[in-house]
């Protein structure tokens, strides 16, 4: 049998002999192993491993509209490569961009000089900065909760950390004459609904965090174009927030002088009220009962040991993982190896900004034989810690419940 | 040529790849299936339907058929939509 690093490696090599023009993708029908156990029958049944082209073998979720999550091997780096990122779409009419034909509006009824430009001048016109930033679907692990909640049933890696480069939205804000009355800004995307009827996806963000100078419009992604299944040509980074507001395909830019009332605002992508430690706030559309997902909330991930791994008694394991905020920072992860009796600091990787991943490592010695119970737990520089019980809520948000890996000691 | 082996190799080895869609996507037979997929899988898969399985009782089916067409526009005959209810429940429901 091979390993399962080898088999995702040569099954990204049966994609290129498929050619990324088909739009056929290359499957496997075989079970899926370490999908988290707390997913439901029907989405580990359903799930199979898919490359679309382009892409490495992900692990499907819905063919149409296209939702692949990343599998776990590939956050052993803290960099998630771009045949690997996640896919995560709302609506199904995706059309392939055609960069040379493809503008950019950035104006609004909050405008005073409203513009278009051309990729090349999105490129040139404005001043390229670099950034890591992680995106992180609102509904990661979704699939976790209990008890379920329906909607895309996401596992560990509806997420991915990259880095981006594009020109700062404060700088196209302000060559549109952006006004002081502007509330909110608003994105659009190229893609579609299928029937008319359907809400089209647009998100809107507050004026503030429009004007933020890490707020970017994107063009590169890991040092090459961005993915098709990414949002190619261009797409909005908004470091912090989760990745609804990172419009794929993004055509439109509008600021506004009242909060947008568009469903996917107004009705979707709602936290309840309270519930969540959330400092940055969306004052503009917040109801009594609710606001709209934020910030992300302070998490990690063990990406080794897996689960069910055999390791020896009295031989150095390394504990490996990823942790990650919404940009005040990791201040450090806690492991514990007895099941949560006692934790010990693990050691932080390189810092790639506050809004990446970050990486951290844990060596320690197993002593006894038997089932032994690996936790992590992350807390940020504003004193922000993950639960140990799930904070429940309709849609299945904000999943950041302490990861617990059962590994064989032999 | 010569690297062309290098290429071949992989799906050699792996023979259970293939071309996929979601035509291979199978939902349970029954009756209400025709109307599942002549009218859900105009907007998206099929593989929605097994993913949010078997966590839904009645009433969350009964609730998620109503949203796609009341938020999301679907043209579902009204008299269809008891007979997919019916079909979610007894195959898809827990």
């Amino acid at each position: 049998m091979p390993s399962r690093r080898e088999f995702l490696k040569k099954s990204a090599g049966s994609v290129l002999l498929a050619g990324s023009s088909s739009l056929a993708a290359t499957f496997s029908q075989a079970a899926i192993p370490g999908l988290p156990a707390e997913l439901s029958e029907g989405a580990r049944e359903s799930a199979v491993l898919e490359a679309l082209p382009g892409k490495f073998p992900l692990i499907k979720k819905s063919y149409r509209p296209p939702n692949y999550e990343t599998p776990v091997e590939y956050f052993a780096e803290p960099i998630t490569p771009n045949k690997a990122f996640f896919v995560r779409y709302h609506l199904a009419s995706i059309p392939e961009v055609d960069a040379a034909q493809w503008r950019l509006k950035v104006g609004g009824e909050s405008s005073a000089t409203p513009f278009e430009l051309s990729l090349e001048e999105l490129k040139k016109s404005f001043e390229p900065v670099e950034l890591t930033a992680l995106c992180l679907c609102s509904g990661n692990r979704r699939g976790m909760f209990q008890p379920h909640v329906a909607g895309v049933e996401w596992g560990l890696g509806a997420m991915g950390n990259a880095l981006w480069k594009g020109a700062r939205l404060k700088d196209l804000l302000a060559k549109s004459g952006i006004k002081k009355e502007a509330v909110e800004v608003t994105f659009n995307g190229a893609d579609a609904a299928v029937v008319a009827k359907t809400p089209d996806f647009v998100k809107s963000i507050p004026v503030a965090k429009a004007l933020d100078e890490n707020t970017l419009i994107a063009y590169e992604m890991n040092g090459a174009p961005i993915p098709h299944w990414n949002g190619f040509p261009a797409r909005v980074i908004v470091p912090g927030w989760t990745g609804t507001y990172w419009m794929k395909h993004v055509t439109d830019i509008d600021a506004v002088s009242t909060p947008f009332q568009g469903f996917w605002m107004k009705s979707a992508y709602r936290i309840p009220k309270g519930k969540f430690p959330i400092v940055d706030r969306f004052i503009s559309q917040e109801t009594d009962a609710n606001t709209p997902i934020t910030e992300m909330v302070v998490a990690s991930l063990i990406t080794s040991p897996a689960s069910g791994q055999q390791v020896r008694r009295g031989q150095t394991l390394e504990v490996v993982g990823l942790a990650w905020d919404a940009g005040y920072g990791i201040n450090g992860v806690e492991v514990s190896v007895d099941g949560g009796e006692t934790w010990r600091s693990a050691k932080l990787g390189k810092d790639h900004g506050r809004f990446s991943f970050r990486q951290w490592n844990l060596k320690m010695v197993p002593e006894t034989k038997g089932t032994m119970s690996v936790l992590a737990k992350a807390t940020n520089r504003i004193g922000a810690t993950q639960t140990f019980e799930l904070i429940h809520n309709p849609a299945g948000y904000h999943h950041n419940v302490v990861q617990r890996v059962d590994i064989d000691v032999v | 040529m010569k690297h062309n082996i290098w290429f071949v190799l992989p799906v050699a080895l792996f023979a259970t790849y293939a071309s996929a869609d979601e035509s291979y996507v199978r939902l349970k037979e029954g009756p209400g299936k025709d109307k599942v997929l002549a009218n859900c899988v105009v907007c998206h898969s099929a593989d929605y339907v097994q993913m949010n399985s078997p966590f839904l009782d009645r009433k969350g089916w009964e609730g998620e058929v109503t949203k796609m067409v009341k938020v999301f526009g679907a043209s579902i005959r009204e008299e269809d939509v008891p007979q997919i209810v019916e079909y979610l429940t007894k195959y898809y429901a827990n």
